[in-house]
């Protein structure tokens, strides 16, 4: 992209971009942190995603002022006004899925205090959570390179980690019916499973707001293939 | 145009294949765009860029310079505006001009309205009261100088003069309003004042409007056309132009990349 006039505005646009890379990488370390948690059952490690979700939210602050400030003083126009509203949008999206990695962590918490038991299908979500949080540095890659053909792809590998939930669902059901002494635990796993899939969701619409970025299409609640022609 | 209207839009100008040189130098290159009834359009780009001069051509201001030409053509309601046989006075009663820097009369507040309807018109006294009063009142000025009709238009305020003069053209009752940067030389409230009026100015006229402020054009238009060295690079929707212009030199422009 060509620099402004103004070299200060430049400056300001940078600034609150690599922000919003700073709380994603954040918010990315929280997500892996929380599969890490899940995965070995480490009480620790949950811990840690728990206390980062009073930085993440005190960044989401911050990234919210910058913008305001940037609006008022700038009134920024097209492709300038495109990635600061996509920004706010993105910055929820990254807020919301530390949240659901704080969710995680809570769960896998609760779990260990329960003593439940480990013969639960816990490492199965392994899958899943691989790849929500490949999905998230992927969309987090994305915005930083404002790469288009890369938001494609995410949107497309989001339906990915909707199938394994599903697929976990069903497995779930069949625990929960061979041992009813297992549904209390099953249930917690589902609301991980549930996180993952969110965590998923995020990653893609951080995508779709890349795309509104360079392309100046709203791609929200469109279908692929309608996408697809959009962006051409 | 992607938002196409619920009503079809009527057209008060059209301009063809329109070409303007100052002596031998071309200021314009081949214009064609429309200027829609009932709507304000705006003109931006950098300076240079023809803006003023396209406005100029709409009332034919050009014709007062020896050396400057006009090719193509400028349809108002139909009729060339080019054509020789066109009367000039009869054309700028049609097509009212106010300018960057506020333009009364040496005379009182209220010759400074009559002054142009007498050209034109012959109007009883009480008419003519009626006349400045309707013409004071369409430019938001009426309340601020119906008690001091008899002072010397001088002795307002910028933004007071400014507004005057909108009265002034407004009063002959044209069909179309060109404001050349009309509030380049008023402060912040005057040129709110003024911003204010042209949306109200749009429900009985024509209004096209050149402006370096690309913020005014954003707020006031309902079309914007960018123009660059004499030629129009984009015309569209006003938000269009300033949410995802189609044009890469129209996004450098308006987002401040220029140069």
């Amino acid at each position: 992209m060509d620099k402004h006039i103004s070299s200060q505005f430049d400056a300001e646009l940078t600034g609150v971009s690599s922000r919003v890379l700073e709380l994603g990488g954040l918010v990315e370390s929280q997500t892996r942190h929380a599969v890490y948690a899940l995965a070995q059952f480490s009480s620790e490690v949950a811990e840690q995603v728990i206390a980062a979700e009073k930085q993440v939210n005190a960044l989401e602050v911050e990234i919210d002022a910058e913008l305001a400030s940037i609006i008022a003083r700038r009134q920024p126009t097209a492709r300038d006004l495109r990635l600061l509203m996509a920004i706010s949008k993105i910055t929820g999206n990254l807020e919301r899925a530390g949240d659901e990695a704080d969710r995680i962590a809570r769960m896998v918490k609760l779990i260990l205090e329960q003593g439940s038991p480990r013969n639960l299908p816990a490492p199965e979500l392994r899958v899943a959570a691989d790849l929500a949080t490949g999905l998230l540095r992927k969309a987090l890659d994305a915005f930083a390179r404002l790469d288009v053909s890369t938001a494609l792809v995410i949107l497309k590998e989001d339906d990915l980690i909707d199938a394994e939930f599903n697929g976990f669902l069903r497995k779930l059901v069949t625990y929960m019916m061979e041992d009813p002494r297992t549904i209390s635990a099953s249930l917690d796993l589902l609301f991980v499973a549930k996180a993952i899939e969110r965590i998923g969701d995020h990653a893609k619409n951080i995508a779709e707001f890349v795309i509104y970025v360079v392309k100046g299409a709203d791609v929200r609640h469109t279908a692929l293939t309608e996408i697809e022609k959009a962006v051409q | 145009m992607p938002n196409t209207p619920a009503t079809p839009i009527k057209n008060a100008i059209e301009i063809r294949n329109l070409s303007f040189y100052y002596g031998t130098f071309k200021g314009l290159k081949d214009v064609n765009l429309n200027i829609a009834e009932n709507k304000v359009t705006a003109f931006i780009g950098p300076s240079g860029c023809g803006k003023s001069t396209l406005l100029r051509t709409l009332n034919r201001m050009y014709s007062l310079y020896p050396g400057q030409r006009a090719e193509g053509e400028i349809s108002l309601y139909g009729t060339n505006i080019l054509d020789k046989k066109q009367d000039l006075n009869l054309l700028r009663a049609q097509v009212g001009m106010v300018f960057q820097k506020p333009t009364p009369f040496p005379m009182s507040i209220y010759d400074n309205i009559a002054f142009g309807v007498r050209l034109y018109e012959n109007l009883s006294r009480s008419d003519m009261d009626d006349r400045v009063e309707w013409a004071l009142s369409k430019a938001a000025i009426w309340n601020e100088v119906k008690d001091k009709l008899g002072q010397n238009g001088l002795s307002l305020s910028g933004g007071q003069q400014q507004r005057l003069c909108i009265a002034r053209s407004v009063a002959v009752k044209p069909k179309v309003i060109l404001l050349d940067e009309p509030t380049s030389a008023l402060d912040p409230i005057s040129t709110a004042k003024v911003e204010e009026l042209v949306s109200e100015l749009k429900k009985d006229y024509t209004v096209a409007i050149v402006t370096h402020n690309m913020q005014q054009a954003a707020r006031v238009s309902d079309f914007t056309a960018y123009m660059y060295l004499g030629e129009l690079v984009e015309f569209g929707v006003t938000e269009q132009i300033f949410m995802k212009p189609v044009k890469q030199e129209t996004e450098d422009y308006i987002t401040g990349r220029f140069g």
